[in-house]
Parts: structure tokens; C-alpha cells; sequence
């Protein structure tokens, strides 16, 4: 496994949103302005800082979705019982200052050195660093084949879609709770059958990220097991439905 | 101290039970979430092994015998990086002190690797896993501990980062000198004291 370089403290500072943009009706991307920010790899996340008048906190990890290069951005889904994320999404406005701190995370990245093909696997909001991956490809003209397995509940709920629609990797959706009329795509959870059909087979050594719910995640990272992949190449990040996101 | 505030931020002030027993940046939940960086490992008992130590010294112990040894049970307060604290939550397990006095082991290597199903490692100094302080936990609430939390057995050093709770663990390799572990040699802290916040390498 990859040593990261050893580094200094990771010191909270005072980003500016630079501008939001609402992905669906429950998720926001914050557009990040950090003056002193070292960089980032794809699939790396920050932390985020709230800080009532009476000195009451709450902290949270987003995940970036920016690639490296390009101003910092997180998108955050609002989580109704959440304390952080309503914030995030509904009160924070451009202009605004925005405590944080990172990058974080030296494992769940992946770089052009990294590889391919690539598979990610996508649950909700967890498309966010995958995302990350998908542009840094692309921004920098990588040639390795990604396939992107994406799971929501409706069509409204995609997030990135139009993105995803002009980059040039095969995206593959399923829609488990609502498909519009004509819907010609996956319409179920993520089971063996559907990731058989859309893996890589395991010979061509994909490099595997799966990121969503503790319950997803648990099923397509065991799944791809069983269809052969090591498990150490399959990469993965959850997230539990206490808010902790 | 930074004095500056979120504009417009109240929170929610939940119930974060006594104060005492939450570290800072922590909140409380009633739920049991998982974080893994891999799939989850299934490892037959007939295929598990406990071992204390590396080459001739090594001691090592079948599923049938790790359970003959004396076991505790254990009500502790866990603490996770990503920022839950789960309290009064009820283990059984056998301490590290038992395994390490079994093994023969006196405390020539102040440093302990734990290594896990799945390649999964994680440091500790000695002196946190000794005096009653961890236990190579099997029963997690009464029951079997579930593989997504890491059965069927895990370390469990409650007063340090969950993290250095290791999932699946197999056994401890003795050191000499502080070797990082899997997220240690990803950004996070060496030595992970939720009281101080030790987070991130550096904290």
C-alpha cells in the first residue's frame, strides 16, 4: 500500500463560496474559493467546520468532486434530520465564509499513475468522489477505459447527469424506486446479476471505487468477490444514515 | 481558538448525553455505523487463527482454543474519526494482557502492529493495550460479532480512535519502533486520541 508523504498539520481556514449550484432538489455544489489550499487528488475530502454565535460546533467530511486543478468544490445532499448539511444547502449563499480543512484521505484516491480500467460504483450521493475521478480523466485526457455503475432512486435524484451524459465514459444508471415512461435502463438495487452484466470481467485487473451507503457498498463490494476481483483492488467508502456526511 | 462564526448557523444541540463522556467534535448516535476501506472478509472458524508475535516465538491459537482462554465482558464508550461516539456499547472479548501473558510475552516491544483479514494493519504502543486497557473482542450486544463490524473477532481499544479498533484482526507482531498502519500511513494520526482531537497526521 501507498505511503503518503509525511506532511505538517492540516490547519482549519476561512474558504469563500464562489457560487452554488442545486444538482437536484435535495443536493447543492458549493464552490469553493480556499486561499491557501495544497491541492487535491480525485476521491480526497475536506472537512467542514460550523460555528454558532455562542461557540456551539458541529464538524462533517464532504467529499470533493472538483478535480485536482480546478477550485475546490463539494456537493453536499441534504439529509432532513441532519445538522450540517440543511445548512450547507439551505442557508449558505455566495459570499458567504465557510470554515474547513484538508485535503484528507490517502487511499480512496485515483490518479492517471493508478490506472485501468476503472470501475466505480456509485450509490446516491456517493457518486461525488467518483465523480471526481470521471472529470480528472477527462480534463486530463487519460486513455484508460471507466465505466460508472450509478444507482438512485428516480431520475430527479441523478446527480451530475448532464455531465455524465458528455463525458466520455460509459455511464450505466438504475433507477430503483421510480423510472420515467420509456425507460430503458436498469431498474432495480445493484445485485450479482446486474454487476456480472456491467464489471469489467476480473481478468483485465480493474481498479474498483465504491462509494454510497453502508448497505450498498456491502453488496457490490462482496459481489465483485465472488465474481473474481481482489479484494484489494476493490476500493470503498460508506456512509452511514446517521448524518455523519 | 478561531473566533470566527458561521453566519446564520444555530445547530441542532442534540442530545450529546454527558458531556464528559463525548469528546470534542464528536456527537452521539444510537446506531451502529460501519466504515470500511475493502470488502468485507468472511473467514471460516475453521480457517481462523489468533497469533501474538512473529517466527519461533510466535504463539498462536485455533477459533476452539482462543475461546477456551478467559474471557471478559466489557461496557465501553467508542469513539469514531468520522465523528460518531457510540456509548455503554457491550463487548466480550479476551484481554490483551491474558493473550500477551499466555504468549509469554513481558514488555520487551513497546510497540504492537495489529494485522487483519484483508491487509488491513494498524499500530499501538503497548502501554495502551495493556492493564485492562484492550481485548480481542468476539461478542458484540450478547451475540456473535457480525462480520461488517468485524467478526468474528476485532481489537477493541476503546479510549483511542475506532480506527485502531481493527476489523478482522488476526494477530499482533511485536515492535521495536512505531511502524504506521494502514490509516496512519494515509493521512491520519499516528496515535489517535479522541480527547485531543488527533485526527489527521499532525493534530
Amino acid at each position: 500500500m501507498a505511503r503518503a508523504a509525511v506532511r505538517g498539520r492540516l490547519s482549519w481556514q476561512i474558504a469563500t463560496v464562489e457560487a452554488v449550484a442545486d444538482e437536484t432538489p435535495r443536493v447543492r455544489t458549493l464552490v469553493l474559493d480556499v486561499p491557501d489550499w495544497a491541492g487535491h487528488r480525485a476521491g480526497q475530502h475536506l472537512d467542514v467546520r460550523l460555528t454558532a454565535e455562542d461557540g456551539y460546533r458541529a464538524e462533517r467530511s464532504y467529499s470533493i468532486g472538483s478535480p485536482p486543478g480546478e477550485p475546490v468544490a463539494i456537493t453536499v445532499e441534504r439529509l432532513d434530520d441532519g445538522e450540517v448539511s440543511p445548512y450547507l444547502t439551505e442557508e449558505l449563499r455566495t459570499g458567504d465564509a465557510l470554515e474547513l480543512r484538508g485535503p484528507i484521505g490517502g487511499y480512496f484516491v485515483w490518479g492517471p499513475e493508478d490506472g485501468g480500467p476503472l470501475l466505480l460504483v456509485a450509490g446516491g450521493s456517493g457518486v461525488v468522489p467518483l465523480m471526481a475521478m470521471l472529470r480528472h480523466r477527462h480534463a486530463a485526457g487519460i486513455d484508460v477505459p471507466a465505466r460508472l455503475l450509478y444507482s438512485s432512486r428516480t431520475l430527479e435524484d441523478v446527480i451530475y447527469r448532464a455531465e455524465l451524459d458528455a463525458l466520455d465514459a460509459e455511464v450505466v444508471y438504475t433507477l430503483t424506486r421510480e423510472q420515467p415512461p420509456g425507460w430503458t435502463g436498469y431498474a432495480r438495487r445493484v445485485d450479482a446479476e446486474l454487476l456480472a452484466e456491467v464489471a469489467w470481467p476480473a481478468e483485465q485487473d480493474p481498479r474498483v471505487f465504491v462509494c454510497g451507503p453502508t448497505p450498498f457498498v456491502e453488496t457490490v463490494a462482496g459481489t465483485l468477490v465472488e465474481l473474481g476481483y481482489p479484494p484489494q483492488r476493490v476500493k470503498t467508502e460508506r456512509f452511514g444514515a446517521t448524518g455523519g456526511r | 481558538m478561531s473566533d470566527f462564526i458561521s453566519r446564520g448557523f444555530r445547530g441542532h444541540r442534540r442530545e450529546s448525553g454527558d458531556p464528559s463522556r463525548v469528546p470534542p467534535g464528536q456527537y452521539v448516535t444510537s446506531d451502529f455505523p460501519v466504515l470500511s476501506a475493502g470488502p468485507t472478509p468472511h473467514t471460516r472458524l475453521e480457517e481462523w487463527t489468533f497469533s501474538i508475535g512473529e517466527g519461533d516465538g510466535r504463539r498462536t491459537w485455533t477459533w476452539d482454543e482462543f475461546q477456551a482462554l478467559p474471557s471478559e465482558t466489557v461496557t465501553v464508550d467508542i469513539h469514531c474519526v468520522t465523528r460518531w461516539s457510540k456509548l455503554d456499547t457491550v463487548w466480550e472479548g479476551v484481554s490483551v494482557d491474558t493473550l500477551l501473558a499466555e504468549a509469554g510475552e513481558d514488555d520487551a516491544h513497546p510497540y504492537l502492529l495489529a494485522y487483519c483479514d484483508g491487509g488491513y494493519t494498524t499500530n499501538v504502543p503497548l502501554e495502551d493495550v495493556t492493564g485492562g486497557k484492550a481485548w480481542v473482542a468476539f461478542g458484540y450486544d450478547g451475540e456473535p460479532l457480525e462480520p461488517e463490524h468485524g467478526g468474528p473477532a476485532r481489537l477493541l481499544v476503546p479510549h483511542l480512535y475506532f480506527w485502531k479498533s481493527a476489523k478482522w484482526v488476526r494477530g499482533l507482531a511485536l515492535r521495536d519502533e512505531d511502524e504506521p498502519g494502514f490509516w496512519e500511513s494515509n493521512g491520519y494520526h499516528i496515535y489517535g486520541d479522541p480527547w485531543l482531537e488527533q485526527r489527521y497526521a499532525g493534530d
